[in-house]
């Protein structure tokens, strides 16, 4: 998948749960501060403007800054403002979404995998492998060509692509965790494989894989602004962060802000989740000295 | 030239740790006579790996030497920058450690980290620093060194790599050796030959050595002069025979009693009752007090300072005859 | 086996599925294939033709078949825009795209050791605190954002590197593909920065270190022979793990900046529905991978000793 340090995590250590301090950990706080204040503005983005984002306005295109317009006006005479909220509303919903999938794909997969070893995990491990030959863009955009541009080719490429991240994590953890005393506990206990898998394992096993979904759902709204950027993503008239730099694109030399904005607010959006995928690492593997 | 080789006076070290400062090591002083070997004794936590270290100058980032002069052949080696440090570490001074496997880096070849010394301080070229690797290897009795010159650590065993460790410390001709527990993580037998190569290096270069342990026997084979140090202080210094022959302080004792002995047959081993003193907050008075079957009123009130009993012994024990009595009642039985 | 023979094998299965991966993407595409391909205006001789080149006819085990063998042959069928061989297409556009590759790994290092370093040596500072968050800003920057941004900073209005383009001779790659590179390494910088420090504290702290201060080894060969050399085994791993964002990050950038390589090729291809060159594209994407996964492997154990030896 896209660069990212979660497939080289230590195994949590189990023992070590400070849940009770999450609030020390400064990472952690300033992420979900900072996603906090952007989700109140995607979401509360009819309080905030009374623009509709769709609304061209030719009498008044590529306007600066304004009282009638926060942030001016693009091309074709729409609010720059509403669209920049709208298109958040649109991009983080899409990406919160898509990252479920893979997600729950990836962990069950993973899980057997890990848990069963033996065949389902030779033959797992070599479709993870094979996916993992394939640059992350490249399977997502041929992915969708095939498939057709549009929100749901989005859902099934990231899906199709995102598992294999997921599958690995887990199935590391699993690896380990089976073999602590509980476990086998369980299991001469006579309770069902599905069971354990279910109510012992997977609660303990799932931490990593949240801490990775915070980095995913950066690299699944880079990935959607891309997709979007090429045409292929988010069709318009719909609003969209990459859509919007897309078209901002040829104005970079007289309205450059028509680019630069809305590639901020997915960096900052970025920076936030960030924050909040290293604090979690940082609390849940007490790693400082 | 006369007089130690090597001089510690009043060294302190101090660790800032999240609990508080630790005092690793308060106000130790020993002396290194030329050609001499001197034991340093003493449990885990008792400071005698932070002195060694704190006389070459590689403590690890938290500690810091905050009092005191380690003076190597009458220079004072704690004001030196590290520039003027490395140029003594080597060719002056030279340290082995207690675990060879980690402490020589994995993705060198072996003979390149034996000739790294001398190319760096002595100036060889590349092709003269591994003929003396060579022969320090042949020296230390690593078979087939030519061969063996471009192993890399992984392939060796434990005490081989113990003798590659002690190569690179003789790489520059050093006249003081510090030795930190190199033989703790060996198996008894190699342990022996260690020993015996490290004796036999002293005898024919007349290097000095440090030598830091808590096994006593240890000692034994290979020291003139021991020096006892607990809760990083010293209490007990002398030569090796009278200081087991005659313990004075309770400490000494308690370790003679919880060793095996080689040579007299033990009927029971008596360990020492308690726990190692903190450092952040030693004991008032005597440190070993809490731990000690003949402690009194005044070893709670102030530190006892190390006093000469004889030339060549010194005491931290106010009591210390008491401790004499009992060694002897027990040497009689 | 060696480590090397033993990592070769494993890669045979692999590209078995890479292979079978990209010849299932014909069939993934919903209703007729051809027909979608060609798009409405499409007569049905057009049609028929299409089915009867890429066999859409016959059962799907004999397709494959026809697949592979052509792709032994080097044949990665015929482009539908260009109206020539696929693989001659993509041939040619290959070198852009491997000065892109190797010059962002290049830039990659330049801007990740110095900074891992500095982070490493002032732990817990100041400056290992700047250096451990600036990066997690450039994990959230869209490569052609960057690209588009650079293009406006550097290029249009500093006039110091050219715009688009790739160039003429050694000396015209290295100008013209600058930017490019830059674009790519800034995203995956902040992967590297992070597990080289990492790597360099571990070093740091380990004991070989201790042993080669107290050889007197003075600061510079300090840190390069043993410190770096160390360190800088794990952090091959990494940039392993990270190529296929380093070798995908090229599809859009070579976009951006009109480069005349692989990735354009494919983006251009898709607008073109050109669905061989595609196929073909993506399939290369695939083998390059792989084989830089296997120089990965090969440097490591040319890095590391202990690994070379089968125990």
């Amino acid at each position: 998948m896209s660069a990212t340090t979660a497939l080289v995590t230590v195994p949590a250590e189990h023992a070590a749960r400070r849940k009770a301090q999450w609030y020390r950990v400064p990472a952690l706080m300033a992420g979900l501060t900072l996603l906090v204040i952007i989700l109140f503005m995607v979401i509360g983005a009819p309080l905030l403007t009374s623009h509709n984002p769709d609304v061209q306005d030719l009498n008044a295109i590529l306007g600066g800054p304004s009282s009638q317009h926060l942030l001016g006006t693009d091309q074709l005479g729409r609010d720059t403002w509403s669209r920049l909220l709208y298109g958040g509303r649109v991009d983080l919903q899409v990406a919160f979404i898509a990252v479920l999938f893979p997600f729950v794909l990836g962990t069950v997969l993973g899980s057997l995998a890990g848990y069963f070893g033996g065949w389902a995990d030779l033959i797992i491990m070599r479709v993870v492998d094979i996916v993992v030959a394939f640059p992350f863009y490249v399977l997502i955009i041929a992915l969708v060509f095939v498939l057709g541009p549009g929100e749901s080719s989005i859902y099934i490429a990231i899906t199709a692509v995102g598992w294999v991240s997921y599958a690995r994590i887990v199935r590391g953890e699993i690896l380990i965790a089976k073999r602590q005393e509980y476990v086998l506990a369980a299991q001469s206990g006579g309770l069902s494989h599905l069971r354990i898998m279910g109510r012992h394992l997977l609660p303990n096993v799932i931490t990593q894989g949240i801490i990775y979904a915070m980095s995913d759902i950066v690299q699944d709204i880079l990935a959607i602004v891309t997709l979007s950027y090429l045409g292929l993503g988010i069709q318009p008239p719909t609003p969209d962060w990459g859509t919007m730099i897309a078209n901002g694109q040829n104005f970079l030399t007289t309205h450059w802000e028509l680019t630069t904005i809305p590639g901020l607010a997915v960096v900052v959006t970025g920076l936030a989740l960030s924050l909040i995928g290293d604090g979690l690492a940082d609390l849940l593997r007490p790693g400082q000295s | 030239m006369t007089g130690p080789v090597l001089e510690v006076r009043d060294l302190q070290v101090q660790i800032h740790s999240r609990r508080g400062v630790v005092r690793a090591v308060d106000g130790v002083s020993l002396e290194v006579p030329r050609g001499g070997a001197v034991g340093l004794v003493g449990e885990s936590g008792s400071g005698k790996s932070m002195t060694l270290r704190s006389i070459l100058g590689v403590l690890p980032p938290e500690a810091k030497i905050t009092a005191g002069q380690v003076l190597l052949d009458g220079t004072d080696l704690v004001p030196l920058p590290t520039s003027a440090l490395n140029r003594i570490r080597g060719p002056k001074l030279a340290m082995i450690f207690q675990e060879p496997m980690s402490a020589l880096n994995p993705v060198m070849r072996v003979g390149w980290q034996i000739a790294e010394g001398p190319q760096v301080h002595l100036g060889f070229s590349r092709s003269r620093a591994a003929e003396r690797a060579v022969e320090l290897m042949y020296r230390v009795g690593i078979p087939d060194p030519e061969r063996r010159f471009k192993a890399y650590p992984h392939e060796f065993s434990g005490g081989m790599r113990q003798r590659v460790m002690i190569a690179i410390a003789l790489s520059c001709e050093p006249e003081v050796i510090l030795c930190d527990e190199p033989t703790t993580a060996l198996d008894v037998t190699i342990q022996d030959q260690i020993l015996r190569l490290l004796a036999q290096l002293c005898q024919e270069s007349g290097v000095s050595l440090l030598f830091v342990t808590h096994d006593l026997p240890v000692v034994a084979q290979l020291c003139q002069e021991l020096a006892v140090m607990y809760g990083g202080q010293l209490v007990e210094r002398g030569p090796v025979a009278d200081v087991f022959s005659q313990p004075s302080h309770p400490y000494t004792l308690g370790l003679l009693r919880s060793a095996p002995d080689v040579e007299e047959v033990r009927d029971s081993l008596v360990p020492i009752p308690g726990s190692p003193p903190s450092l952040i907050s030693p004991p008032a008075g005597c440190r070993f007090h809490p731990r000690c079957a003949f402690a009194e009123a005044d070893c709670r009130q102030t530190v006892p300072p190390l006093r000469l009993l004889s030339s060549g012994r010194a005491t931290a024990c106010l009591h210390h005859e008491r401790c004499l009595e009992s060694a002897r009642a027990e040497a009689a039985r | 086996m060696t480590f090397v023979g033993r990592r070769l094998l494993l890669l045979v299965p692999v590209a078995i599925g890479v292979t079978i991966i990209v010849f299932f993407m014909i069939h993934l595409i919903p209703g007729d294939p051809a027909r979608t391909i060609l798009g409405i205006h499409a007569t049905p001789k057009a049609v028929a033709l299409l089915h009867q080149q890429w066999g859409l006819n016959r059962p799907l085990a004999s397709q494959y078949w026809l697949f592979v063998d052509r792709l032994l042959h080097g044949n990665l069928g015929q482009s539908l825009y260009y109206s020539q061989p696929a693989g001659g297409l993509i041939w040619g556009r290959l070198p852009a795209t491997l000065w892109l590759i190797v010059y962002t790994a290049v830039l990659s290092i330049v801007i990740s050791v110095p900074l891992a370093m500095l982070a490493a040596t002032r732990k817990n500072g100041v400056r290992d605190h700047v250096v451990r968050v600036v990066p997690l800003l450039g994990l959230g920057m869209p490569p052609f954002w960057v690209g588009l941004l650079l293009q406006y900073a550097l290029a249009l209005t500093l006039h110091i590197f050219p715009v688009t383009g790739y160039g003429s001779g050694i000396g015209g790659h290295v100008r013209s593909m600058f930017l490019p590179s830059l674009t790519v390494a800034v995203g995956l910088s902040p992967v590297v920065i992070r597990s080289l420090r990492a790597s360099m504290l571990s070093v740091l702290g380990a004991d070989y270190i201790t042993t080669a201060r107290s050889k007197g080894v003075p600061g510079r060969r300090l840190f390069v022979r043993h410190v770096l050399r160390n360190a800088i085994i794990p952090a091959v791993t990494v940039l392993g793990i990270n190529i296929g964002f380093l070798i995908g990050g090229t599809l859009i950038v070579e976009n951006v900046f009109a480069l005349p390589g692989i990735g354009s090729l494919m983006i251009q291809s898709i607008f073109n529905r050109d669905f061989p060159v595609v196929q073909g594209v993506t399939l290369i994407f695939g083998v390059l991978v792989v084989l830089v996964n296997l120089l990965t492997d090969v440097a490591y154990a040319t890095l590391d000793p202990r690994v070379r030896f089968d125990r």
